[in-house]
């Protein structure tokens, strides 16, 4: 096993596995490595809370165990500023109040990051009309159904979904944050 | 002390890195998370006066979005240990025996507590059994062998992980002596009801003979009306980190009531108030279910017997264990009306599931004390007992549920008179309390049912239902009322200090679950004292801040308003007392003085102006420091206080299957003056968004042979998602109140009333059929 694949790149670093296999990803960024920007809300894969970026695609770090993401890139909310200045998803959060508590901010933000790789790959949903599409278009229905993983419980839904159409139309939603620029 | 602001974060990340040493990984290299996350006051630099209505942006933005924020299960403690608990499977018993070997020959295991070897400590004290109480309950905290409801922690589990105390937790095992229990509403009612009690008081008024007047009325509808168990579902879970250095405990806490929490702390410990310091920074959203509660106790008490400071976070499924929520209610309501469509008769009866000295009635019947003026009233709760987890206070209790009833029948009888339903409610609405007959300090529901129909497009609303359709889909439009009492809380109290150099610092144990408060009130400090917002600090959610101020009954705002206007008129007082006599103020009295431009001057002669750094430096005096409280309520006594709201809804329902879109929603509010036009919006969408699941999706299913808790997960407790809430309008009415501080009344449980009779409403208009029962499910339209 090469030393690459034997690490997990966290936001660029290489850091060891843990030696728990049961160690979910999301446990492991939280208590381990302190990185606490990726939220705990069920850990069950209900509320998108603990999303994240592995090689650019979101994923919920409760279901996935860390052992697994050896040689994997994982970026969380931690890497997607460049130093003060915020990634424009998370400027357009602050612009159009896309959030109350802040508990479900973090996944919100990487999962409309990782949402925009989706829709460059075409990848439908379940409101795509045209399977076929080599690029799905984000109408606003495309939205709220591709973010719909993503509960909030405040009820910020419409600034949610304002600050991603926003970021969208200015083409910044794909920048998926410092550690791959 | 914690601050809204970012200026702690070097001691957070000491703390972080104390959690990090020992794991055996490479810390030093990973992304530092102390990037400077600007105040973004200083962005705004807007003069102090004008500040308050602005819709300024959250100051605590940028460390929310960065995932900055440290929330209670994100302080660490060097020796910090996981807890995990396990949950009683009975409903009601006694414990015969419990195994916890396994648990304790489980890896990484460090200590297990359960009632044989918890240390001896009071109960829990209810809500308003005391000043500083926040229990739901006063049932014992693992002190004997009873199970009381199923889902009762009986052990808590310590071990060096969590994955190690999850593991550890899952092997413990129970042998019970199971009593008959009363696990179903049906049972309860059938074993008695009591009639419940508020304030003393029975809930029972009859103001004349309204069996009589509705016998007699014109045009009547008498219905019955259910709806569910719900939980708060704060996506952030309970949580507590705690640790004991020698009799003093710290605690990190989720809370909107942390000098209720420090103080609960100590008299069930058995140590004094000031021995327990209760911090709770950012909260992932409360809804009235983050007071005090059983895990904090069981932290504190696992942690002071292991000697080891403790992280207990309760899984999404511990939290419906632990903590109640709304409680179910059956309620008749009947209404009454001449042809005229004026209300002669209003009874609003019912049964709300309740559990021994819980201090939440689910009093529905509450928002048909002062909605309308209908001649005749009579009002009865009983409480029927089931052995379930206590229930708790969530989001505009009893009045959420209470105005789906009421609204929903006032449509019918509208229906039935023929008459447009937004009509009909202005023909009724009173001149006065029509229970108290006191004034109404401003009520202009009428002014917002206006604005909120033009704006709405309501009169191109079919009366007839059933009658718009697209296809498969049917389209209809419906309307409700709210209102939520004002309050505004005694135990008010803050600490203003002015520095000499023209800045000022708020010191106020007030909470900010996403709420907004902590810009709100930083706002109103820097209007109060004519600074900018960057030359104003905010410190709260810390019981060691002055103020007995919860995040209760929408009353913060109005209480720290009340507080910090205290605060400014002392300060004036004081910095006059410090004039030079040659200053451009000297002689005036407080009367004649303004804050203006950072410092004071002659209000009606701007010219004579001294800055508050002028002040204090001339006076060599470094700082300024004056505590002030905001005082009773007496305006409550004086006058019927309550903000209002007027709820529009349009439905698609699909003729095929009878799923249900909510296609459109407006708020049209009346409130009294809005402080932050932006969070304000946040909380009217918010308790509406809570509104759609209320009447839509939300339910907390219990086994009716075993009164557990059968979806406690979000999986299959289903809260509005993005494809569920659509564009929602809301305006206010902005009309000052002239009794409240500031001219602001309540709103952050306002638009949670009336949203879900305006979407019943709506369904009726549009399928024709009237559903009373929450939620409204497919199947009740097929």
């Amino acid at each position: 096993m090469s030393a690459e694949s034997s690490v997990i790149r966290v936001n660029g670093t290489a850091v060891a596995p843990p030696g728990d296999p049961r160690v979910s990803l999301l446990d492991f960024l939280r208590e381990t490595l302190g990185l606490h920007g990726t939220k705990k809300g069920c850990d069950q894969g209900g509320c998108g809370a603990c999303t994240l970026l592995v090689d650019g695609e979101r994923i919920l770090s409760c279901l996935a165990l860390a052992v697994q993401y050896t040689g994997r890139d994982v970026v969380t909310v931690e890497a997607l500023a460049d130093g003060d200045r915020l990634h424009p998803v998370q400027q357009a959060f602050i612009d159009h109040d896309g959030f109350q508590c802040g508990y479900c901010t973090p996944g919100q933000i990487c999962s409309a990051i990782g949402m925009a790789g989706e829709l460059e790959r075409g990848v439908p949903s379940h409101v795509t009309e045209d399977l076929s599409a080599k690029r799905a278009e984000l109408t606003a229905e495309e939205l709220r159904e591709r973010m719909s993983g993503n509960l909030c419980r405040c009820g910020a839904h419409n600034g949610i979904v304002a600050a991603i159409a926003k970021a969208h139309q200015a083409g910044q939603l794909s920048d998926s944050g410092r550690a791959a620029r | 002390m914690n601050e809204w602001s970012s200026s702690k974060r070097g001691d957070l990340s000491r703390r972080r890195m104390l959690g990090v040493v020992g794991a055996g990984v490479v810390v030093s290299a990973l992304p530092s998370r102390s990037g400077a996350a600007t105040r973004p006051g200083a962005q705004a630099r807007t003069a102090g006066e004008g500040l308050v209505g602005a819709p300024l942006p959250r100051i605590e933005g940028p460390l929310k979005v960065r995932g900055a924020a440290p929330y209670a299960a994100e302080f660490t403690f060097a020796g910090m240990v996981y807890a995990a608990l396990a949950f009683s499977t009975i409903a009601k018993g006694r414990i015969i025996s419990i195994d916890t070997g396994a648990a304790e020959a489980a890896p990484g295991f460090v200590h297990v507590m359960t009632h044989v070897n918890a240390p001896r400590m009071r109960p829990m004290m209810p809500w308003a059994s005391s000043e500083k109480a926040a229990g739901n309950d006063a049932w014992p905290i693992m002190q004997d062998d009873r199970v009381r409801w199923n889902g009762q922690p009986i052990a808590v589990v310590l071990a060096e992980t969590q994955e190690q105390a999850d593991h550890a937790a899952s092997l413990i095992s129970a042998t019970y002596e199971e009593e008959p229990a009363t696990t179903s509403f049906a049972q309860a009612k059938a074993n008695g009801t009591e009639t419940a009690v508020l304030g003393g008081q029975p809930v029972h008024i009859e103001i004349g003979d309204a069996e009589a007047a509705l016998a007699a009325a014109a045009v009547s509808v008498d219905a019955t009306f259910h709806t569910p168990y719900q939980n708060h579902n704060a996506i952030e879970p309970h949580a507590v980190t705690v640790a004991w250095h020698g009799n003093e405990l710290e605690v990190h806490d989720a809370s909107q009531s942390v000098v209720h929490n420090a103080w609960s702390l100590a008299q069930i410990l058995g140590i004094e108030e000031h021995q327990v310091h209760v911090t709770s920074p950012y909260v992932g959203g409360s809804f009235g279910g983050k007071f005090m509660g059983m895990h904090q106790v069981l932290a504190a008490a696992s942690s002071r017997l292991s000697g080891r400071p403790v992280r207990l976070t309760l899984s999404r499924a511990g939290v419906y264990r632990l903590v109640g929520g709304r409680a179910l209610t059956e309620q008749r309501l009947a209404l009454g009306a001449g042809r005229d469509g004026r209300f002669v008769a209003l009874i609003h009866t019912g049964t709300s599931t309740h559990t021994p000295d819980s201090p939440h009635p689910e009093l529905a019947q509450f928002v048909s004390y002062s909605s309308y003026a209908t001649g005749t009233l009579k009002i009865d709760l009983q409480w029927a007992h089931l052995d379930m987890v206590a229930n708790a206070a969530m989001r505009a209790p009893g009045e959420a549920v209470g105005s789906f009833a009421l609204e929903s029948a006032v449509d019918e009888v509208a229906v039935a008179l023929g008459m447009d339903p937004i009509e009909l409610r202005i023909r009724n609405e009173p001149q006065a309390d029509p229970l108290t007959g006191l004034p109404f300090s401003s009520r202009n529901i009428v002014e917002a049912w206006r604005a909120g129909a033009k704006r709405f497009g309501w009169e191109r609303r079919n009366p007839t239902p059933r009658a718009v359709r697209q296809g498969d889909w049917l389209i209809g439009m419906g309307c409700g009322a709210g209102s939520h009492m004002y309050a505004r809380e005694s135990g008010g109290a803050a600490r203003l200090t002015l520095t000499k150099h023209g800045t000022a610092t708020i010191d106020i144990a007030a909470h900010d679950a996403g709420m907004g408060t902590a810009t709100v009130l930083t706002q109103i400090t820097a209007d109060q004292l004519a600074l900018r917002l960057d030359q104003v600090r905010l410190r709260a959610a810390d019981s060691a801040l002055p103020g007995v101020v919860p995040g209760i009954g929408s009353s913060q705002t109005t209480t720290a308003a009340a507080t910090i206007i205290a605060a400014q008129r002392k300060a004036v007082a004081e910095l006059l007392k410090l004039l030079r006599r040659d200053s451009p103020l000297a002689g005036l009295t407080a009367d004649e003085v303004t804050p203006r431009d950072g410092g004071l001057a002659k209000t009606d002669d701007p010219a004579r102006h001294e800055s508050y750094s002028s002040i204090l430096t001339r006076a060599r005096r470094d700082e300024l420091v004056v505590e002030a409280t905001g005082g009773n309520p007496t305006e409550s006594e004086q006058y019927s206080m309550y903000s209002y709201a007027a709820v529009f809804c349009e439905v698609r329902v699909n003729a095929v299957t009878g799923e249900i879109r909510v296609s459109r929603l407006l708020g049209s509010m009346d409130c009294g003056r809005v402080v932050n036009a932006r969070t304000a919006a946040g909380q009217f969408r918010g308790g509406m968004v809570m509104a759609i699941g209320l009447a839509l999706t939300e339910e907390t299913l219990y086994d009716e042979r075993t009164a557990r808790i059968m979806n406690p997960s979000l999986s299959e407790y289903h809260v509005p998602v993005h494809a569920d809430v659509p564009e929602i309008d809301v305006i206010w009415t902005g009309i000052p109140d002239p009794q409240a501080p500031l001219g602001a009344r309540g709103i952050g449980e306002l638009s949670m009333n009336g949203t879900a009779a305006a979407i019943a409403n709506a369904v009726h208009n549009a399928t024709g059929t009237r559903v009373r029962r929450l939620p409204i499910t497919l199947d009740q339209l097929l």
